[in-house]
């Protein structure tokens, strides 16, 4: 059914309506997404940033108290006391039940002899001139190391403060409690891939990372030179992206990195990002079965609209053919009668003649009479035959019913409303309820009717207007169709009625409607008349006289 | 009983003459013209009684005949002929004042009935 030349027109109209609704809701979806990325983007670096900085100051805080603890230490205790092993242990239990942050205590002279040692390591006896740290505390007075080997191969950070007393030189140190430490640097606000971790200068990593590097190997992680601040660093670990922000200790040259999976971090925004998806596919989805719908209703009216005019064109070309069937067939017996005429008034002559005449003295009078009965009696046939004719196109004539005018002009707009609905032309109908009946043809009327209606359809175009008004006087009835379409020229408005007169494209008009229209309500007795300006439209007014012809 | 004055007017002159010499062997008074203005010339100039009136001719056609006819000399009984089947004229021609119509072809007889109808009303509305 769809198939026929509307194909096309369904696919424009499924494609506008997806275009305009969809680009919009695209557009909505993707300022959604937009949106929410950026939020969750700032939500996240602000929460590293809190994290970082909180974390920083904990770490600054716990290596000032410590060496601040071991200095305090160094500065209550003389160089004798703290040489003797056993009290150097017992100073050391004192500060083990206040702080777990160191696992051992030596005492150093100025030589670099370990002098005295209390902790899990067989350090007693080792020189430490040569080492870097011993160096760095002997010139600095105070020294947090970064992660080293040492004498007991193990990696370890220490911290050790050099202590005056008088002419003695000597040297407290303690090793810190790299578990502890560790723990301190990662705190428990991790999530399951998150990670925290001090690196030195080189990136060499001074606690444990979750990342396949060990302590005192290289981070997977840019360089970063020293700055102020905070920063935020992408790199990858373990295959795995992630986000990190940095910033450097205050008291030591080390940079605590806390890194986060975005994946993990932004698994809310995950979330919010299929929803949308699934909101905006489920937006297309109605639209589409929307636009298939509503398309596939216009076109099936379409198409019902255009069954129906070809109907009535076919109706309107049939009773013009029959029309003018009649006409001709009249026309025929109408030549053919008068011959007959003729021929019946001559054979009647000769046998007014015969009359006079002695029939004895013809020699076939006889006959001559049969032949004149038989010519009489073929005229007669003949007569019969052009008057069944004549009784023909009298059946093409009008017939004779008493007509509700206001009910046929409800009927015929009903005809073209989805038309008129289409194209968004107003019909307004004015019907007098007092019109009388009228002794008409109602099937020729309303196909004229009809007719003028179509007409007025095709003038005004789209969003015209187009009024329906009966009405009588004592004479007559009045059925008249106005639009506020293009209106006629006024050099062609004494051609409108002409056969095959027509102001249509050609293809779209066949110029007989207004003829036949016109023949059809004059054959009735009645006439059309129309009003036209120019630009402010037509009126067509169908007159119908409301006592019977005959 | 004075003869019948019939005047025939069709535009078929054969058919005009044929009918002259018919309806004078029935003892009529009859003459011929082939067209509605010789009609009315004649009637100008003759006294007739009945006029029998063919519709359809060239020029002025039966209908327009018949009015001036009945405008000029309204005594006069006029019947149309029409060889066009349709009652349309016949009935018109009756409205306009005819006395009867007759359909073409027709029987002498018939017509001659009429015609005779048409002088006893016209001699009855003389009186």
């Amino acid at each position: 059914m769809e198939k026929s030349g509307h194909s096309g027109l369904k696919l424009t109209i499924v494609a506008a309506i997806l275009a305009f609704s969809l680009i919009p809701l695209f557009g909505l979806g993707l300022f959604f997404h937009i949106q929410f990325t950026e939020a969750f983007e700032e939500k996240i670096t602000r929460t590293l940033r809190i994290m970082v900085e909180d974390k920083r100051n904990v770490v600054d805080m716990f290596l000032n108290e410590n060496v601040n603890q071991l200095r305090n230490i160094a500065y209550t205790h003389t160089y004798k006391e703290m040489s003797d092993s056993d009290y150097l242990a017992e100073v050391y239990q004192v500060l083990a039940a206040t702080s777990n942050a160191f696992v051992d205590l030596g005492v150093f002279d100025a030589s670099g002899e370990h002098v005295a040692y209390t902790g899990p390591y067989k350090l007693s006896g080792l020189n430490y001139a040569d080492q870097e740290w011993f160096q760095n505390v002997m010139t600095k007075g105070r020294y947090v190391s970064d992660v080293f080997l040492g004498h007991r191969r193990f990696p370890h950070i220490i911290m050790a403060v050099k202590r005056q007393e008088g002419v003695q030189t000597w040297i407290l140190r303690a090793t810190i409690d790299s578990e502890m430490f560790t723990d301190l640097v990662r705190g428990s606000q991790l999530g399951e891939f998150g990670d925290a971790f001090l690196v030195n200068q080189n990136m060499e990593l001074q606690t444990q990372s979750h990342g396949a590097a060990g302590v005192m190997e290289k981070a997977v992680l840019p360089r970063q030179g020293r700055f102020p601040g905070f920063r935020m660093v992408e790199f990858v670990e373990n295959g795995r992206q992630m986000i990190a922000g940095v910033t450097w200790l205050q008291t030591k040259n080390w940079m605590l990195v806390v890194a986060e999976n975005p994946e993990e971090a932004l698994s809310p925004l995950v979330g919010v990002r299929w929803r949308t998806f699934g909101i905006v596919l489920a937006g297309a989805l109605i639209i589409l079965t929307g636009a298939v719908l509503t398309a596939s209703t216009m076109i099936r009216q379409l198409n019902e609209y255009d069954r129906r005019r070809a109907e009535s064109d076919a109706a309107l070309m049939q009773s013009s053919k029959i029309a003018s069937l009649g006409k001709m067939a009249a026309g025929v017996a109408h030549e053919i009668n008068n011959p007959l005429s003729l021929i019946r008034e001559s054979a009647g002559w000769i046998q007014d003649l015969l009359t006079e005449e002695d029939p004895e003295a013809i020699k076939n009078f006889g006959e001559i009479e049969d032949s004149l009965a038989k010519i009489d009696k073929h005229v007669e046939r003949a007569r019969n035959v052009t008057h069944r004719l004549l009784g023909f196109a009298r059946r093409m004539e009008p017939m004779q019913e008493n007509v509700n005018l206001n009910a046929l002009v409800d009927q015929t707009v009903a005809f073209l409303e989805n038309e008129a609905l289409h194209r968004e032309v107003t019909v307004e109908r004015r019907l007098d309820s007092n019109l009388p009946l009228v002794t008409t043809d109602s099937a020729q009327v309303q196909q004229v009717v009809l007719n003028l209606l179509e007409n007025a359809l095709d003038a005004v175009n789209s969003q015209g207007r187009i009024i329906l008004q009966t009405g009588y006087d004592d004479r007559e009835a009045r059925i008249s169709v106005q639009d506020n379409g293009c209106g006629i020229p006024k050099d062609m408005a004494s051609k409108i009625f002409d056969p095959f007169f027509t102001t249509k494209k050609t293809g779209e008009g066949t110029g007989l409607g207004l003829s036949i229209s016109y023949g059809i309500i004059k054959k009735m007795g009645g006439r059309i008349s129309v009003e036209s300006e120019p630009g402010a439209g037509s009126t067509f007014t169908i007159h119908l006289p409301l006592a019977a012809e005959e | 009983m004075e003869r019948i004055r019939l005047l025939l007017v069709d535009d078929e002159e054969e058919f005009v003459n044929l009918f002259v010499k018919r309806f004078n062997m029935r003892n009529l008074d009859a003459f011929g013209v082939t067209s509605g203005r010789a009609a009315l010339g004649y009637l100008a100039e003759h006294p007739v009684d009945v006029v029998v009136l063919d519709v359809k001719m060239p020029g002025m056609d039966g209908l327009a005949a018949l009015g001036e006819i009945k405008k000029r000399f309204p005594t006069v009984e006029v019947i149309m002929l029409t060889g066009h089947g349709s009652l349309k004229s016949g009935v018109e021609g009756m409205s306009l004042g005819a006395f009867d119509y007759v359909l073409k072809p027709f029987r002498i007889d018939d017509l001659l009935d009429r015609i005779r109808k048409a002088a006893e009303r016209k001699r009855l509305m003389g009186e």
